[in-house]
């Protein structure tokens, strides 16, 4: 064992009380750090990932302004203002060559054809406006795991058959196997109406969304709103989640197509999360100060304390650089045991909140995220807290004068 | 022996003047040569500048004025870290208080001048602190934490440390002021059986002025200056 680090460790282990106490101060300082980062990390992921449940990273549709899905804050999807009932659904012009342009981008994992377009669900008396999403249940299954949120029945898309929403259901009184009407267009306008069999409800956790949107097959959407072959969008999905808008913009350079991304289409809600990272970031810098001083006072008044000692060390060939690093040494290592410490505090608290807290249903209302990338950085961060805490009262023993201090007795 | 003693020491016209406002001339122009294997007592009342000769001797502090020599080197020339090197391997010190590191065994405080200086623990230097205890008759305690260690015994293990780095000189200041005189005595003896064991020179400050006769040389100090110099038949 090197020299310093020896006489690092005894200093600390003599220390006792006063070690364990900064061990302690450094310790619930880094747990506060990571169960902050740990509850925002998870409430943020567990926000975007529901988000993300039943949305596309990038949305691509046709350069004009068409009755279109105008995705808004928290999920929710409302139709553009602009909706005029003779306003028709258009086709993406070449969507397969588009398609496979957009596939071959970097940081594209897959990307799905689909018709969004709007209708009436017709029930006996009742009556709803809906979104028909005409989809491939396979390539959109890539995007959006339809399958996992199917709550009765199935998600099956084969000829007049849809897939509607616990809402939708619910107000019309529909149930797997039960048949409805779609009508598009009024029938002054020449519209189109079909009828249709229920063959699964879905629930997106999205009240707005389980009362609005049909899924029907791709080509059955084609002929309803009269697009055979054609493709009203192209639903994207990328690698990272938060690099949709570059995905976006470059779709938007290569093809022309207007391209959304998730991030555009839910600003407010990143608007929310940085606020509330910026929030959590502030909090944590005055933990690290309030640290670092509690770090460098103790340690000051460990110098003091050890001043006949390091003339001892001194006056027996010990340099000043060694004196300088058994202090430099023993900041680090209050680090590095507070952080594991803190750690294992920060863990706990989250495990316990999680716990604690729960939705009606069990589930966790606080989803923990547990990470070790942010356990390692929060110990890095420790450590490096320590040392630069250290450097003032380690300079100081280092500057010392033997002579005075032996002399003393 | 050597027919001619090697100088191992040279002062010549060191001062040392303390305080910036109000001065206070502690050394007032010293002359001493020091040869190797020397067995030397400085006497003088209490303030006459003994403790500071030393740790200017010592390489802990620098003079005001004048030249020292250690091994044919001019000390003032060098700096901080030749400084350090030159003390910790050139020269052993036994403090009056003595001064051990409370957390640490007799043994380990016995190879600290040689821990610091390679930097790691090895065998060699455990079993040389180890010979060096067994020397000064505390081979049984060499675990033991220096605080329970009697007074006597702390003071072994502190000249156990002075010697471990082999040093052609080792500086005592009252190596026997704060203990008994029977332990004092053996101390005392302890000095003695190493310079003529291992032509270590010894410069002792002492107020013992029956301790000063068993010296090779009495050098005495008066108001900052030598005022006798005496040779005497050993022991
Ligand atoms: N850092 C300092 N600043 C000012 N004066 C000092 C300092 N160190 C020592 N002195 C003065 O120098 C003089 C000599 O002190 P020194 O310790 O060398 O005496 P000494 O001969 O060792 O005395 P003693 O026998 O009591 O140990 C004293 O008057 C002391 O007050
Ligand atoms: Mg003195």
């Amino acid at each position: 064992m090197p020299f310093e680090l020896l006489i690092a460790l005894r200093y600390l282990r003599e220390g006792r009380a006063q070690t364990w106490l900064i061990l302690v101060g450094v310790g619930v300082g880094v747990a506060v750090i990571i169960f902050l980062s740990g509850l925002i990390g998870g409430l943020q992921k567990s926000l975007v990932a529901r988000t993300l449940g039943s949305q596309a990273h990038v949305v691509v549709r046709p350069r004009e302004e068409l009755p279109r899905l105008l995705p808004t804050h928290g999920g929710a999807i409302v139709e553009s203002l602009m909706e005029r009932p003779a306003q028709r659904v258009r086709s993406i012009v070449q969507w397969q060559h588009r398609l496979a342009d957009i596939e071959r981008i970097d940081g594209v994992t897959t990307a799905a054809p689909s018709i969004s377009g709007a209708a009436m669900a017709v029930r006996g008396d009742g009556a709803n406006a809906v979104t028909v999403r005409g989809i491939e249940p396979g390539s959109y299954g890539r995007i959006v795991n339809l399958d996992s949120l199917i709550v009765r029945g199935r998600l099956d898309l084969d000829g007049f058959k849809a897939v509607i929403g616990t809402e939708l259901a619910h107000e019309l009184g529909l149930d797997v196997g039960n048949r409805f009407r779609l009508r598009v267009g009024t029938e002054q306008e020449g519209g189109t109406s079909g009828v249709y069999t229920v063959s699964g409800i879905f629930d997106i956790g999205n009240k707005d969304l389980n009362a609005r949107w049909v899924f029907v097959s791709l080509r059955v959407a084609q002929s309803m709103f009269g697009l055979e072959g054609g493709a009203s969008t192209i639903e994207v999905k990328g690698e990272r989640i938060y690099d949709a808008e570059l995905i976006a913009q470059q779709i938007n350079g290569s093809t022309g197509l207007v391209a959304d991304s998730w991030m555009k289409s839910n600003a407010q809600l990143l608007t929310g999360l940085r606020s509330q990272n910026s929030s959590s970031v502030m909090i944590q810098v005055f933990v690290i100060l309030a640290v670092a001083l509690g770090i460098a006072s103790v340690l000051a008044v460990s110098v003091v304390q050890k001043s006949r000692e390091i003339g001892i060390l001194r006056a027996t060939g010990t340099r000043r650089a060694q004196i300088l690093r058994i202090f430099l040494i023993q900041g680090s290592i209050v680090g590095l045991l507070g952080s594991a410490v803190g750690i294992v505090l920060g863990v706990g608290l989250n495990v316990f909140f999680s716990r604690i807290i729960q939705n009606p249903d069990g589930s966790a209302t606080f989803p923990v995220m547990f990470d070790s990338v942010l356990y390692l950085r929060s110990a890095a961060l420790a450590i490096g807290v320590g040392l630069v805490a250290a450097i003032i009262p380690a300079r100081r023993a280092a500057r010392m004068d033997p002579a005075r201090i032996i002399r003393s007795g | 022996m050597t027919d001619t003693p090697a100088t191992l020491l040279r002062l010549s016209g060191v001062t040392k003047d303390y305080g910036s406002r109000v001065i206070t001339h502690v050394l007032r122009g010293i002359d001493l040569e020091v040869t190797a294997g020397e067995f030397l007592a400085l006497t003088g009342p209490s303030g006459s500048g003994k403790t500071t000769l030393l740790n200017i001797i010592g390489l802990l502090d620098r003079p005001t004025a004048g030249r020292l020599e250690f091994r044919g080197a001019d000390v003032a020339q060098l700096d901080e870290t030749e400084t350090t090197a030159a003390r910790g391997r050139g020269i052993g010190f036994v403090f009056q208080f003595h001064h051990l590191l409370p957390a640490f065994s007799a043994r380990e405080n016995v190879m600290l001048p040689l821990l610091a200086d390679r930097g790691r623990r090895d065998r060699e230097m455990q079993e040389r602190a180890d010979e060096l205890l067994d020397e000064v008759g505390l081979a049984d305690r060499a675990s033991f934490r220096a605080t329970d260690l009697s007074g006597g015994q702390q003071q072994r293990v502190a000249l156990a440390r002075s010697l471990v780095m082999r040093p052609p000189l080792v500086l005592a200041d009252e190596p026997t002021g704060n203990l008994d005189s029977e332990s004092g005595n053996q101390v005392f003896q302890m000095l003695r059986d190493f310079n003529e064991r291992h032509r270590t020179a010894f410069i002792i400050v002492t107020h013992d002025d029956r301790l000063a006769a068993r010296c090779d040389r009495v050098v005495h100090l008066v108001d900052g200056q030598v005022e006798s110099d005496t040779r005497q038949g050993a022991t």
